[in-house]
């Protein structure tokens, strides 16, 4: 993996809380697990990113390295991947996931 | 395509005492599902559980053979 396309990747999940790489796009899901993690952060109310993997083939080949996960869609909380559909809909389930998405809403503190 | 019997064989090699349950959900031996309940997960993480059947199934997940797999895991 190149240097750019890792720091491509490091701007979309350190630059938005929740960061949802999927196929297809927050509008029109290309797959059903897509859709199914998309619905589930809409019902948390949670504001999320979306980034279209079927767009760019080398973003799509680069995350499946940098995550060591074969699949989409990928959910990173605050810059950590958290897991694809099955874990999402799992941690939804138990209450998890709000839990993770509430701690990812809270303002940073400034150090000092 | 691979057919579930030979995902279930690619589990069990890996996990020889799992339980393990592969069902081909669209019958066109690429979209499964699958259920491993293996005593080589306890105390791993979800991710961690989910990346070992991955590792698993090796080529099958990674070379498009597989174009979805639902996967719940568990220890015993």
């Amino acid at each position: 993996m190149s240097d750019d396309i890792r720091a491509r990747i490091e701007g979309f999940i350190k630059g938005h809380h929740v960061m949802l790489f999927m196929k297809g796009t927050k509008q029109f899901p290309a797959c059903g697990f897509s859709n199914a993690v998309v619905e589930i952060l809409k019902k948390e109310a949670a504001p999320f990113e979306t980034f279209n993997i079927l767009s760019d083939p080398e973003m799509r080949q680069a995350l499946k390295e940098y995550s060591s996960w074969p699949t989409f869609p990928q959910l990173y909380i605050d810059g950590k991947f958290v897991g694809g559909c099955d874990i999402v809909t799992e941690m939804h389930q138990s209450g998890e996931l709000k839990k993770e998405l509430a701690a990812a809403r809270k303002p940073v503190q400034a150090a000092g | 395509m691979p057919s579930p019997e030979a995902l279930q064989a690619r589990l069990l090699a890996a996990f020889p005492t799992a339980r393990v349950e592969v069902n081909d959900l669209t019958g066109t031996a690429d979209h499964f599902q699958a259920v491993v309940v293996a005593p080589e997960f306890q105390g791993k993480s979800r991710i961690e559980q989910h990346k070992m059947v991955y590792a698993a199934l090796g080529e099958l997940m990674t070379e498009g053979a597989i174009h979805a797999l639902a996967l719940t895991t568990r220890a015993p």
